[in-house]
């Protein structure tokens, strides 16, 4: 975090970091023609988790608001494409009405949690995160209680349908392209400019003339829609949304991807969450399904060792 | 008698209970936040031991063995979390919060390897498991036991706090750390102190919880976010502000869950909403 608010233009892309991300992409789009099936699955399931954890970066990173209960509209959005599959809907529509759904109830959350801020924050998010877990419990009619929505069809593109391993996986990765570019093209915006502005001197912007108060709930609604949209890709990945899907443990973690990987670093985030599923789904394996044990014990020592996340490791050893 | 008046009247006793039980294990919570700036995440956890360990205690001798455990695990547990929280004091609030999450994942998971994933139901000792009627209707004996020993020591604390030189130093600490620290009196016995009693009282709200709420993962976060609720609504540091908040959330959660079960959750959020809009400090800050 520099002391002087960097200026408000686009930021620019250097030749390397734009060609690395290219290797990336060649990486990803060719990743079933190497891999087992189980290993495209898990990657599949990464992209999701990366988008949700990609867009509580965009609060946490970006402005500053640390969010405990962020997978409520990861769960809302789930829950709105899940019952919109189940109603007959599964075009890429659903994914646009899951956003919209996780965006209008964070609005509603956004415009209660902004009012707040730092550890204040966080214990409001996460109030309101666990209430929205205990709806989603209780409110039978819609979420199916407990047993959740299950059964759901596989989502379809025009004549294709995302059912099998390869043709889920990029059913999943066009979602997260489009949702990291939306996420992206704000970060690098001066909108996205301003937004650092108000993490690192807040007083300062509202000098300025910045309203800090509705950037801060703008990027909550922008954050809540695309954790919504990640959402639906989750319902077509798992075809079953359950209330853990936004619960506390969901929202935990998502924390802990983008703190792992380095907040204010979209990339970043999506490697913390890469690394939580990866320890999660295939090392929690090795210890009876207790993965998220591995998960505390790493966040315990990361916290201690690695306090600017991944993305912190090279700087500090110049 | 209509009939709406034992429901609405045993619906009002079980909110005393839980509110008082919400009382012991968040007066914890809002002194280690107002006096250390630590956002204790692993608060649940040590009520959930608390609930296990009524789970283990049939008899009354198990059941005061199991009482003095939950007592000295909470306060040990309370030591561990000023050393683990102390090389951190001077990073960001958030990184502390953070830490407390993972230990909080990592109780969770321990206990349910320890426990599994079904419900523990415990039962209250011997005596204090049958009825008495109140106004013809049965009403649990455990539960007013529960409710006596939480206004007796709600009263006990409240007088420590309010009347006496130890609480005059918390409430000191709560309002200026540094001035307290300036005036000679060492900061780092207070922090040990106030997360040593925080973490046993939120063992012991387990503890006489668990006949109530029956030991279960998930139980840990449900405890932690209506405790935080109580926090936030009465205000942070404040004990007055907890005991109202407490009694607050305690009558909406049981009256509301009697009468509106399906609404009971949103009543919970705008009681929230409605202390942030109205006083975005809690009530008694």
């Amino acid at each position: 975090m520099s002391a002087v608010p960097a200026g408000l233009g686009y930021a620019r892309v250097s030749l390397r970091s734009g060609a690395l991300a290219a290797a990336i992409a060649v990486t990803l789009v060719a990743a079933p023609f190497y891999l087992a099936p189980y290993a495209t699955t898990t990657l599949t399931r990464m992209l999701v988790f990366g988008l949700f954890a990609a867009s509580l970066d965009l609060l946490v990173g970006l402005i500053g608001l640390p969010s405990l209960g962020h997978a409520a509209y990861l769960g809302i959005g789930a829950y709105t494409a899940g019952w919109l599959a189940l109603h007959g809907l599964t075009s890429p529509l659903a994914l646009l009405l899951a956003a919209s759904a996780s965006a209008l109830a964070g609005l509603g959350a956004g415009w209660i949690s902004v009012r707040s801020s730092g550890i204040f924050f966080l214990i409001l998010t996460l109030a309101i995160g666990e209430i929205a877990e205990q709806i989603a419990q209780s409110w039978t009619a819609v979420t199916g209680g407990s047993n959740g929505l299950y059964g759901i069809p596989a989502a379809t593109v025009g004549p294709l349908t995302a059912s099998d391993v390869a043709s889920l996986y990029y059913y999943v990765l066009g979602g997260f392209g489009v949702g990291m570019a939306m996420l992206w093209s704000v970060s690098a915006s001066p909108l996205g400019a301003a937004l650092r502005g108000i993490r690192d001197n807040k007083t300062r912007m509202r000098a300025l003339g910045y309203e800090s108060t509705r950037y801060e709930l703008f990027a909550f609604v922008l954050a809540a829609a695309v954790a919504g949209f990640a959402g639906g890709l989750l319902a077509a990945q798992q075809r079953l949304v359950t209330p853990s899907d936004l619960g506390f443990t969901t929202s935990a973690l998502a924390l802990f991807a983008v703190v792992i990987g380095g907040s204010g670093r979209l990339w970043a985030a999506c490697l913390g969450a890469a690394l939580i599923i990866g320890v999660r789904d295939v090392a929690g394996l090795t210890v009876n399904g207790h993965g998220p044990l591995l998960l505390g014990l790493l966040f315990i020592a990361a916290v201690y060792l690695m306090p600017h996340g991944i993305a912190g490791l090279p700087r500090r050893r110049k | 008698m209509p009939e709406w008046v034992p429901v609405a009247m045993t619906a009002t006793i079980n909110g005393l209970a839980i509110g008082l039980l919400l009382f012991v294990s968040a007066v914890g919570l809002t002194l280690i936040f107002g006096m250390m700036d630590v956002l204790n995440l692993a608060h649940g956890g040590l009520f959930l031991i608390g609930a296990y360990l009524v789970a283990e205690s049939p008899t009354w001798t198990t059941f005061a063995v199991g009482l003095a455990a939950a007592t000295t695990i909470g306060a040990v547990a309370g030591g561990a979390l000023s050393l683990a929280t102390a090389p951190l004091a001077r990073r960001p609030h958030l990184d502390q919060a953070l830490l407390t999450l993972g230990i909080a994942l990592v109780i969770a998971e321990v206990l349910s390897a320890l426990y599994g994933d079904d419900v523990r139901p415990a039962n209250p000792p011997p005596g204090l498991d049958g009825a008495v009627p109140i106004l013809g209707h049965q009403y649990p004996t455990y539960r007013l036991a529960v409710i006596g020993v939480g206004v007796v020591l709600a009263l006990v604390f409240y007088w420590m706090v309010e009347r006496t030189k130890l609480g005059a130093l918390f409430r000191a600490s709560v309002a200026d750390r540094d001035m307290v620290a300036a005036i000679g009196i060492d900061v780092r016995f207070v922090r040990v102190g106030v997360l040593v009693v925080g973490s046993a009282l939120a063992a012991v709200a387990g503890f006489l919880g668990g006949p109530i709420y029956n030991a279960r993962p998930g139980l840990d976060s449900t405890i932690l976010v209506l405790a935080l609720v109580v926090v936030v609504i009465g205000g942070l540091g404040s004990v007055r502000g907890v005991l109202l908040a407490s009694l607050l959330v305690g009558q909406i959660e049981s009256t509301g869950r009697a009468l509106l079960p399906s609404l009971a959750s949103f009543l919970l959020f705008g009681a929230l909403a409605v202390t942030i809009a109205v006083k975005p400090k809690g009530l008694l800050r």
